[in-house]
């Protein structure tokens, strides 16, 4: 754990906090789309959390994510890190969980706070006093599914960075792939029939989706571990 | 006798029809800079992955620090530092918070690590520049800072894979004097890769030659200046033409014979007399201002083996 949280140090000080506050452009832009213009844009329907809201908010993962995970996988690549790093005693595991739990933490937060800075939006701009708040069970279903996407979006990021030399491949991969998994995702949910989806409320349908993201996350997560290996690493 | 620091026995790797690493059986005892020397890609660098165990051999078995490379690669990991072919650091980062990642790895205690930084930075005047970006250093800094991570956490061991490659000979002699200091001060086993030769000549207790993945020498430089050496003659002066060499030439002691300008070099055969080729040249017409006796040099004996295995 303590090799974990090493590199989620590392990570955070390479990435965040040296060369000033550029980096915070990337997620207040995020922010300033998902928590202030898109709430102001649907007014107090917001706190509904629908399910376009949601999955405007589950898109804030994958945004961050082809940004960051490129960077601090390819980019150690391309940055010839790597190797210094795989001739010292920190495990595979290691390098390699603590890249993905500083991603996801990174990328949650965001859609987390983008979250809230939309109820706050709302709630001062558009409900004329009567302060909202979203319906606990969905703002819990919002939150949880945030970071399952966050998890998928950083292990699939992982892949294919492991795979490519550059950062700029990383991105450009992990761009086209989350379009085609958006679409191939409402595709695949209009293809259920009608009167499946009839039978089913709200909450049980999101409930449904997290179990799918889940098992993803188990799947591209347990893929990283065995594709993340020193005598790979070395030579590739 | 003591056990040695590393130990490999007939350690090949080959990258498929490539002999990266051929048959490679080596001992390098401990406490003293090992300089392996080998032309570019003669298997230096791989040598150095099949140690650190990141790479598996193809036959043979190594043991470093007492461990297999095969079974216990974290444990040698664990024991050793390496600057390997790039410096490795992260440019974004500060100096101090290159080095301290690298004591978090090691779990070194907090103030053991202020105090290594402190003590390293100082060593290698960069303290002041501690805070800096490493991006914002030159390139002999940043080769420093490597030197300091490689030595960070004390290992008994440590790995340098051509840390003078590319700099410039003022650079590269500041760095072989701060690397030279701090190996001395430490107490470490060194693993030089380099074919700088000046840089074996003047670090190294022992050196091995590799070539295409083989070993053909190893040995003090001392001994392989004896073993594999000629004695030279060299001797300045004019008037020293074509007619002179070939008389040289035609001389059953002298093995070669090379005029460059003023200078007049001759590889002797054996111990034999300099006087009668002194001569020689003074009666072909040359003026002697100066002789001088001497060995061939590491780079003399590392250009002779490379010819004779080109061969």
């Amino acid at each position: 754990m303590s090799d974990i949280l090493t590199m989620v140090w590392k990570e955070s000080k390479d990435v965040f906090f040296q060369g000033g506050w550029r980096w915070l452009i990337r997620p207040l832009i995020v922010i300033a789309l998902i928590g202030v213009y898109i709430p102001l844009q649907f007014g107090p329907q917001w706190v509904d959390l629908t399910p376009l809201g949601m999955l405007l908010l589950l898109w804030v993962p994958f945004y961050v994510i082809i940004s960051f995970i490129g960077d601090i996988i390819a980019g150690e690549r391309e940055r010839h890190t790597l190797e210094t790093l795989l001739a010292s005693r920190m495990p595979d595991r290691a390098i390699l969980l603590g890249k993905v739990v500083t991603t996801v933490i990174y990328s949650w937060s965001i859609g987390v706070l983008s979250l809230l800075v939309g109820l706050v939006v709302v709630d001062l701009f558009r409900t004329q006093g009567n302060w909202l708040f979203y319906p606990l069970d969905l703002f819990a279903d919002a939150v949880v599914l945030s970071l399952l996407v966050s998890v998928l979006g950083a292990s699939a990021g992982v892949l294919v960075s492991l795979r490519v030399s550059t950062v700029r491949q990383a991105q450009q991969i992990l761009s086209i792939g989350t379009i085609l998994f958006v679409f191939g995702s409402v595709l695949a949910l209009r293809a259920v029939p009608a009167d499946i989806v009839s039978l089913l409320t709200y909450p049980q349908f999101l409930l449904i989706v997290m179990a799918v993201v889940a098992v993803l996350d188990a799947i591209l997560l347990a893929l990283s571990v065995l594709s993340f290996q020193r005598s790979r690493l070395i030579l590739s | 006798m003591p056990e040695p620091v590393i130990h490999t026995e007939h350690l090949s790797h080959y990258f498929g029809p490539v002999k990266a690493v051929d048959d490679l059986s080596l001992d390098v005892p401990a406490g003293i800079v090992f300089g392996f020397l080998g032309p570019n890609g003669a298997g230096k660098t791989t040598t150095i992955h099949l140690l650190l165990g990141l790479l598996e051999p193809t036959q043979g078995e190594a043991s470093v620090l007492g461990f297999d490379t095969r079974t216990h690669a974290d444990q040698i990991r664990a024991r050793s530092g390496a600057l390997l072919e790039f410096a490795g650091l992260y440019e974004r980062m500060s100096a101090e918070d290159n080095l301290d990642f690298y004591g978090r790895i090691y779990h070194m205690p907090a103030p053991d690590r202020r105090a290594r930084i402190k003590e390293l930075l100082t060593h290698l005047d960069l303290w002041e520049r501690r805070k800096d970006q490493v991006s914002k250093w030159s390139r002999g800094m940043k080769q420093k800072l490597a030197v300091a991570r490689a030595l960070f956490h004390h290992p008994p061991l440590v790995f340098l894979d051509e840390p003078t490659a590319g700099f410039d000979p003022v650079a590269a002699a500041a760095l072989r004097d701060d690397l030279s200091g701090l190996v001395g001060r430490e107490g470490v086993t060194v693993f030089l890769n380099t074919h700088n030769l000046a840089e074996a000549e003047r670090l190294c207790a022992l050196v091995g030659v590799i070539r295409q993945g083989k070993l053909l020498i190893v040995g003090s430089p001392d001994e392989l200046r004896v073993r594999e050496g000629r004695p030279q003659a060299e001797i300045v002066g004019n008037g020293f033409n074509d007619h002179t060499l070939s008389l040289l030439r035609a001389r059953p002691e002298v093995a070669k014979a090379e005029l460059n300008g003023t200078h007049l070099t001759i590889e002797l055969r054996g111990e034999d007399r300099i006087a009668p080729l002194v001569s020689l040249i003074v009666q072909s017409g040359g003026e002697i201002e100066e002789v001088r006796r001497g060995k061939a040099s590491l780079e003399d004996v590392f250009l002779s083996l490379m010819e004779e295995e080109g061969k």
